[in-house]
């Protein structure tokens, strides 16, 4: 049973159509990379797969144990966190407010996890670091952090490289690639075509006449995918 | 000397009344400051704070004894009107606090000038937009009234501290894992309207936006980490209205404006220390 099963789905927002039918299926330990222009409904399919939105037909099944609650998000940064006055420990922390129910305090054993969590992206040296004050990649390792605090089943993520130089942002996809090998589904949203034919195990690609999905190797070797590939100026 | 007459003064029950609500909606008000200040929303305060006004007129001229009865439940009414406003796309935010904010201020002052029955209208008005004495002829009952609403405000913000934190921070990652930000929204913006309408009373309603963001502006210099911000907007905000009413009891002062001053050189002196540590 897939994760996230997405069959004839029509995706818009306050009741305008974007996306039309819609196909494809996340499996666990899936990295699904979503390509198409600007404009192809991307931010749909993301509200939409956050729950924010939700699909105008068609339907949207989540199977194999996953929970709404259970999709992490990676969003790309905002201004207001651009100067926000937080430690890094609090944002990480933050990530772990889901799992208050009615109580008005964290545990032990969501601290503790935001501990693992930030040892695992290696910034728990950065803990009592203000967030303001950091460099966009320890920025985002922050944010992903977090996002691990909510959940280790899936993340979505949005142009998270955005904003970054081409250093920091192969380390972020080889960082997201590893978490990826530890069992935690990744589907993103990317405008770098070679980062994400590098890493990705399925593409799925919207905007054109219809949305196509497919494994990597099917759609590069596709004539769809092959001619994008080209006209992207990526390569294998 | 100086001790000597502020010992006396404190001999006198208003001046001890005042002491208390002061540090009380100091607290209060900064504790929202943050949070306003930081989601972009410190322009609600002001809105609000000029539909308290509003209310307040509508109060006067329909002889309610108790003028925060018809304060209250308006200016929360606006709070929700304006969050709602605010998120529907034809009406952007910013423009829908100005309309809501000019109106009542405009229909307010009309209403008083049609329909008041007191002499001295001008004094009125000149008294609810910056404070003046109110803040010193309390009632037991006021101060009461306003301790309990105090303990209630700073209650829910330590209960929900950290969904606060949560959703100021980043609210569609909170909305994606299943935090209902926008009931935090709504409950932020009846708690800020249930402060301001406390407010008026010490600082008047055209003061009470100085209250609400100088000591969060003022932490956010200096500090690098939210508790942080949040304690020291906090005790520097209740320090600022302590100073400031004895100030202006000394001096003899208008409270609300000698209470802001204070606040302006708080902020002055910590963008100041953020400055040379940054140098």
């Amino acid at each position: 049973m897939a994760q996230i099963e997405c069959t004839n789905a029509l995706l818009g927002y306050e009741g305008q159509p974007v996306l039309k039918d819609l196909t494809f299926r996340v499996s666990k330990g899936d990295y699904l990379c979503v390509i198409g222009e600007n404009g192809a409904g991307k931010s749909t399919l993301i509200k939409t797969l956050l729950g924010l939105t939700p699909p105008l037909g068609g339907t949207i099944r989540l199977g194999d144990g996953l929970k709404q609650a259970d999709i992490g998000y990676l969003p790309q940064q905002t201004d207001i966190q651009r100067d926000f006055p937080a430690s890094v420990r609090e944002i990480v922390l933050s990530g772990c407010a889901n799992r208050l129910g009615r109580r008005p305090f964290y545990r032990k054993e969501e601290k503790r996890r935001a501990l693992r969590s930030m040892e695992d992206l290696s910034i728990l040296p950065l803990a009592d670091r203000c967030y303001r004050e950091l460099s966009g990649g320890q920025q985002q390792r922050v944010l992903l952090a977090r996002a691990l605090c909510a959940t280790s089943a899936l993340l979505v993520m949005d142009e998270p490289a955005a904003g970054l130089d081409p250093v920091a942002s192969q380390e972020l996809y080889q960082l997201i690639s590893e978490i990826n090998r530890k069992g935690v589904t990744i589907i993103i949203v990317s405008h770098d075509l070679p980062s994400t034919l590098r890493y990705a195990s399925h593409i799925l690609h919207i905007g054109g006449p219809s949305a196509y999905y497919a494994a990597k190797e099917e759609y590069i070797a596709s004539e769809y995918g092959a001619k994008f590939i080209r006209m992207a100026g990526g390569e294998k | 000397m100086m001790l000597q007459t502020l010992s006396q003064y404190l001999a006198y029950p208003f001046v001890r009344y005042a002491l208390i609500v002061g540090t009380l909606i100091a607290l209060c008000s900064s504790l929202l400051g943050v949070t306003l200040v930081l989601k972009r929303f410190s322009y609600i305060g002001d809105g609000l704070s000029h539909v308290a006004f509003g209310a307040m007129a509508l109060a006067a001229i329909l002889n309610v004894s108790n003028d925060m009865l018809v304060a209250m439940p308006i200016t929360v009414l606006a709070a929700v009107l304006i969050l709602q406003l605010g998120r529907s796309t034809r009406v952007r935010g910013d423009a829908a606090i100005a309309m809501v904010s000019v109106g009542s201020l405009a229909v307010g002052y009309l209403l008083l000038n049609l329909f008041s029955t007191s002499s001295n209208l001008s004094g009125d008005v000149c008294s609810s937009l910056f404070g003046s004495t109110s803040i010193l002829t309390l009632t037991l009952e006021e101060v009461w009234l306003c301790a309990a609403v105090s303990v209630l405000v700073t209650g829910i913000y330590i209960f929900f501290y950290h969904r606060i934190f949560a959703i100021t921070f980043d609210e569609s990652f909170a909305l994606a894992t299943g935090i209902r930000a926008s009931a935090y929204n709504l409950l932020i913006a009846v708690v800020i309207a249930v402060v301001i309408v406390l407010a008026m009373r010490l600082v008047g309603s055209l003061l009470i936006s100085a209250l609400v963001i100088f000591p969060a502006l003022a932490a956010m210099r200096v500090l690098k980490s939210y508790k942080s911000v949040i304690v020291f907007s906090a005790v520097s905000s209740v320090l600022c209205a302590v100073l400031g009413i004895l100030v202006s009891i000394l001096a003899g002062t208008p409270v609300g404006s000698t209470i802001v001053v204070m606040d302006i050189a708080l902020f002055l002196g910590c963008a100041l220390a953020g400055r040379l540590r940054a140098a």
